[in-house]
């Protein structure tokens, strides 16, 4: 029984540890594969520009519901003119970061996870490394560095359209004052807080691709070996996610 | 070659949106501004006996137009005093050495600023230079204290002379 525990923790410790090689290995890298532009602009548009419509839309709404629960709130205190505020800190600070992260997992994560997954069921690593092409230069980095860069965009993309929800809500259809929403919000938002929301979408993008590509390129190569790296890599993006989020809540306070 | 083109043009306008987001959220939902870029400035100080809950980023307004922001509080440990640092427009450099600066509360339970009021002096304030005039914040719990202890000594007068009253009145017999 408590072999059985031990044996489970040292696992973990053991993928922990695998992770954290796997991330150096990336960063190690990273300047050669920063050379080659063209293959990370690729990824870019396949992580990033091609999740811009769930984002947005996604965005949208979230402000809106903002708006409207923001609203009712307010108004029983008397002071529906915090709206802008309130939902622009909720955005920026908390909900922009952290919703494009869940959602850049489920969309490009599990894209990257079963690509990869997919080229090491089909023997296509192996392939690579016997035509001397280092497959981590070749494929995995300029799709990590792809998740990376275009995981902040998505967020600041997220926390505007959100802001622009709160607005069309609060202000078109609940009729607080359009000049005191936004100047009271100008007011009361700070820098910090618009730092504390990039760092936080810099991290979960690091965190979310390195999850991506280290389940998708140890993904046990069968169908489903596949499935399970796809699995493991939203579930894990999940909890690591609202992890670091209290993390750095935490550290910014 | 075709494909190639739209791809990277998909992914520039994916960039270039991202980042217009990003000096959206930096420039147009906080007080700051283009600060790096922001006009030309000068500080001065002023000591007060309380700030209140001033606090940094607290418009200075003079006539009620906003004419610099505060920068920095700190506390003077040798004249027990809060040493406020407020960063003034170029713009308006000429507010006299003898103005006086208050703290006030904008509408009745929101933030505090500073308002200057112009004195008579010939001299200007200039970089460096510190505002002697100064009147401490309006500190609602100290005034609701004030308000209870009068309230509690006059209703204490009032007990006294009535218990003093037979004493007296047996004296007068």
């Amino acid at each position: 029984m408590i072999g059985e525990l031990w044996e489970s923790f040292t696992d973990a410790l053991e993928g922990l540890g695998s992770v954290v090689h796997f991330l150096f290995r990336l960063v190690g890298n990273t300047p050669r594969v920063l050379l080659r532009f063209s293959l990370i602009s690729q990824q870019i548009f396949n992580s990033g520009a091609l999740s811009l419509i769930i984002i947005m839309l996604s965005g949208l709404f979230v402000g809106m519901v903002l708006g409207l629960q923001g609203f009712q709130l307010l108004q029983r205190f008397g002071s529906e003119e915090a709206l802008g505020t309130a939902a622009t800190i909720g955005l920026v600070k908390e909900l922009g970061p952290v919703v494009t992260a869940l959602l850049f997992a489920g969309r490009a994560g599990t894209a990257l996870a079963s690509e990869l997954g997919l080229m090491r069921a089909t023997d296509q690593l192996s392939a690579m490394e016997m035509m001397a092409v280092d497959p981590i230069q070749r494929v995995v980095v300029p799709r990590f560095l792809g998740g990376v860069i275009a995981m902040p965009l998505l967020a600041g993309i997220f926390s505007v359209i959100g802001i622009y929800g709160a607005q069309l809500v609060g202000v078109q259809i609940m009729g607080v004052d359009s000049g005191s929403f936004w100047s009271q919000m100008r007011s009361a938002v700070s820098l910090s807080d618009v730092t504390e929301g990039i760092v936080k979408s810099f991290v979960f993008g690091v965190a979310c691709s390195l999850i991506a590509v280290y389940q998708g390129y140890y993904a046990t190569p069968t169908a489903e070996g596949v499935g399970r790296a796809t699995t493991t890599t939203v579930v894990t993006s999940a909890v690591v996610i609202l992890f670091l989020d209290y993390l750095i809540t935490a550290a910014f306070l | 070659m075709r494909k190639s083109r739209t791809l990277n043009l998909g992914t520039g306008s994916f960039v270039l949106l991202g980042f217009a987001a990003l000096f959206f959220l930096t420039t147009q939902t906080t007080s700051h501004g283009l600060a790096v870029f922001g006009p030309a400035h000068y500080q001065v100080i002023a000591k007060f006996d309380n700030v209140g809950d001033l606090k940094v980023g607290a418009p200075v307004s003079m006539s009620g137009v906003e004419v610099g922001r505060v920068t920095k509080i700190d506390f003077d440990s040798n004249e027990y005093k809060a040493v406020v640092l407020l960063r003034l427009n170029e713009r308006f450099n000429k507010i006299p050495t003898d103005s006086d600066a208050s703290i006030y509360t904008q509408g009745l339970l929101g933030g505090k600023f500073i308002g200057l009021t112009a004195g008579g002096a010939d001299t200007y304030l200039k970089d460096g230079s510190q505002i002697d005039f100064t009147q401490s914040a309006f500190v609602l719990e100290n005034l609701i204290g004030q308000v209870l202890a009068n309230f509690t000594k006059q209703k204490a007068d009032e007990q006294a002379p009535a218990r003093a009253d037979p004493k007296a009145t047996e004296k007068t017999k």
